[in-house]
């Protein structure tokens, strides 16, 4: 059974049409890749998935739940973690406070426990922050835990936000154009880590990629997205040797 | 280590002194107060006598001074007749302020450095209750003694720590969440009438409230439920400018919160049945010091558990990115109420204890005015930190108590400093600076002398 399932979704900002008649199915431990121009609605259809914006029509079910037009916390909530194509990090904040702020949602220590300092709420807190410290190891920034995130480079501030990401307890992993800006050796240890967490975890991933080695070598299947529209979907090899794919990209082949 | 502390030697007296104070830890100055208002007590008259002061300087000589600048800028101004005689107070108010607490306060810290850190070694050891009892109750003690010389420093002290309670709320708004609400002198107001109708309305014959309508020999142990009672009502009240400001993103909640801060002042200049621009007198005086002490330690203490826990770090997530923290499961309009209704209830509590402090109250003290003042005090002290908003609010109601000779002056220097604290450090002295109480109360290491 498909974990989460898209089933035409359609989307109008205004009278303009940014996403038509979306249809998606990811399977558990599946890496399905998003790829088309800039422009196509690719983090459109991220943040319909993800609650920011509510489809105009269109259902969405994870794990068999209907989760279209929960708030966006109730969705992650279930288990939807994501990370952003520009960062999205609080600037005042700790590495380590990034990775227990995304436990919100499993703290019940209540508002007593936060003003008391109940015994119940060490005891959570504690626990949190080992889980937290165990996801910075895991994405191999553990040492930087106790550093302001503003003091970070920038391939570490990147995987502050995918352990955020992981700290949800994702069933389905959303990696917005997670490689943007990155030196070729960052990309290389960013894919190492991706297929690590996919490996140890069995975890299913949805990626926004523009990189074409990173979308070949880890996804299973892909889809193009042309003006909000999936022209072509198929596995990595079906989608590279796709004429209408590379007529997105490139043109049209004029032949003389 | 000796061969860092070479390396950050500097010349200079303050310098020297820094270095000569730097390994006192907290429980050693707290020692060093205690010396010096003991010292006070004991010679504070006779060497104000000797020095020709008119009586005892009331806020460390600050107020003397300003006093004489006050007369020598009228002499210049207005052309009134100055006494030279006069200018001896300004050395006098130096030397009895390092006489009775500089010299004290740094004798003792210094000599009693070692012991004080052995002390405080010890007492990290244990369960943290204890330590913080020794260290609150020597401050409670100092500040006691001090408050007992004079009336004026009684009502002083007691308006001060209302003022950092009332601070640190509204920091929990404006500095942790980030947003600017203008509307806490309203909720103050709020809290200040509701427990005064309370106590008034229950236990005392009054003109505006009428008779009591329960008197009772131990009337005095329904003040906490009275002060309960008005943060609560002061709360009740901030739900009505959070639900529509919070539907809603950006700079909405200013607007609507400074209107209803208008709306609330004329709502009491209103109510004829409160008294409307007269006000209602005669609150009972139980606002004594020990009351007032444990209420904004009270306060302090759970507003300072609050923001260090997961539900309070979530204010600062919606502050610096609301969409991410969403997005991470954070609950932001819950976060964001929450947080509302808190500030919302120790503003009420503030504004409580000073009704009982005054005695008086009307619609007049919550205006404008005073919204002026507790946002400078929570900006000058700095955002998201509760030492900010002790250090804040502190320092502006002490120079506003200390400065008061010098009239008009006074506001120019108070918002001249707040100038210079924004260009030089735009959020304020003491920002984002977590309050932990066991790293305050560490015993430190002597320079000199290995860890």
């Amino acid at each position: 059974m498909a974990l989460l399932r898209v089933e035409h979704m359609t989307h109008y900002f205004g009278g303009l049409r940014a996403v038509s008649d979306y249809n998606l199915e990811i399977a558990p431990g599946q890496i399905i890749g998003l790829i088309g121009p800039n422009g196509a609605g690719k983090t459109t259809v991220f943040n319909l998935l993800t609650g920011i914006h509510r489809p105009s029509e269109g259902r969405i079910l994870l794990d068999g739940e209907e989760i279209t037009g929960l708030a966006p916390h109730h969705i992650a909530g279930r288990g939807l973690g994501r990370t952003f194509q520009n960062l999205c990090l609080w600037r005042h904040m700790s590495v380590l406070d990034h990775v227990r702020m995304a436990h919100y949602a499993k703290i019940s220590y209540g508002l007593m426990g936060a003003f008391f300092g109940t015994a119940k709420r060490y005891r959570q807190e504690a626990e949190i922050e080992r889980r937290s410290r165990e996801l910075l190891e895991l994405v191999g920034i553990g040492h930087l835990a106790d550093q302001g995130v503003l003091n970070l480079p920038y391939g570490a501030q990147r995987r502050v936000e995918l352990a955020r990401a992981l700290a949800v307890d994702p069933k389905v992993l959303f990696l917005d154009e997670p490689t943007v800006g990155m030196t070729p050796e960052e990309l290389v240890q960013m894919m190492n880590i991706i297929r690590q967490l996919h490996e140890q975890l069995g975890l299913a991933i949805f990626l926004i990629e523009h990189r074409l080695k990173m979308v070949m070598e880890l996804c299973h299947r892909i889809q193009t997205l042309v003006f909000g529209e999936v022209i072509a979907e198929g596995t990595p090899a079906e989608i590279q040797g796709n004429p209408q794919v590379i007529e997105a990209y490139l043109g049209k082949e004029t032949v003389e | 280590m000796t061969g860092t502390d070479q390396a950050t030697v500097t010349r200079g007296l303050p310098a020297a002194v820094g270095r000569l104070l730097a390994g006192v830890p907290l429980l050693g100055w707290l020692l060093g107060f205690l010396a010096a208002v003991l010292v006070e007590r004991t010679i504070g008259d006779t060497l104000a006598q000797t020095l020709g002061l008119p009586k005892m300087p009331v806020l460390f000589g600050i107020l003397t001074v300003s006093k004489v600048i006050a007369e020598i800028i009228n002499a210049v101004v207005k052309n009134t007749a100055f006494d030279p005689a006069l200018l001896v107070h300004i050395p006098a108010a130096l030397v009895y302020l390092s006489v009775v607490y500089l010299l004290p306060i740094a004798a003792v810290a210094r000599l009693g450095a070692r012991a004080a850190n052995r002390a405080a070694a010890i007492m990290d050891r244990w369960n943290l209750t204890i330590p913080a009892a020794v260290h609150i109750g020597l401050m409670y003690l100092t500040l006691h003694i001090w408050a007992a010389m004079s009336d004026y420093r009684l009502i002083t002290l007691k308006i001060t720590l209302i003022a950092v309670l009332l601070t640190l709320s509204l920091n929990i708004i404006n500095g942790y969440m980030g947003e600017f609400s203008c509307s806490h002198p309203g909720f103050m107001a709020v809290g200040a009438y509701m427990s005064s109708l309370f106590t008034v309305g229950l236990f005392v014959d009054d003109k505006v409230l009428g008779k009591a309508l329960m008197p009772w020999a131990l009337d005095f142990l329904t003040f906490p439920l009275a002060l309960i009672f008005g943060g609560i009502c002061a709360s009740v009240a901030a739900l009505l400018v959070a639900i529509p400001s919070f539907k809603t993103r950006g700079d909405y909640l200013a607007i609507i919160s400074l209107a209803f801060l208008f709306i609330i002042k004329s709502l009491f200049e209103n109510l004829q049945g409160l008294g409307g621009a007269r006000g209602i007198a005669g609150q009972p005086d139980w606002a004594a010091l020990p009351v007032i002490f444990v209420v904004v330690g009270l306060g302090i203490w759970s507003i300072n558990n609050f923001v260090t826990s997961t539900y309070g770090k979530a204010l600062n997530a919606v502050r610096d990115d609301e969409l991410a923290a969403e997005a991470m499961t954070v609950n932001t309009r819950q976060a964001k109420m929450t947080a509302f209704l808190v500030g919302a209830f120790w503003a009420g509590i503030a504004g409580g204890l000073l009704a009982h402090v005054v005695r008086y109250i009307n619609p007049a003290m919550f205006g404008i005015q005073k919204l002026a003042e507790v946002l400078a005090m929570v900006y000058f002290g700095g955002l998201n930190s509760v030492y900010g908003s002790i250090v804040g609010a502190v320092s502006i109601s002490l120079l506003g108590e200390a400065l008061r000779p010098l009239e008009i002056l006074k506001w120019i220097i108070i918002p001249l400093m707040l100038i210079l604290v924004m260009i030089y450090r735009p959020t304020g002295l003491v920002a984002f600076r977590d309050f932990d109480l066991r790293e305050a109360m560490k015993p430190k290491t002597e320079p000199g002398q290995r860890k």
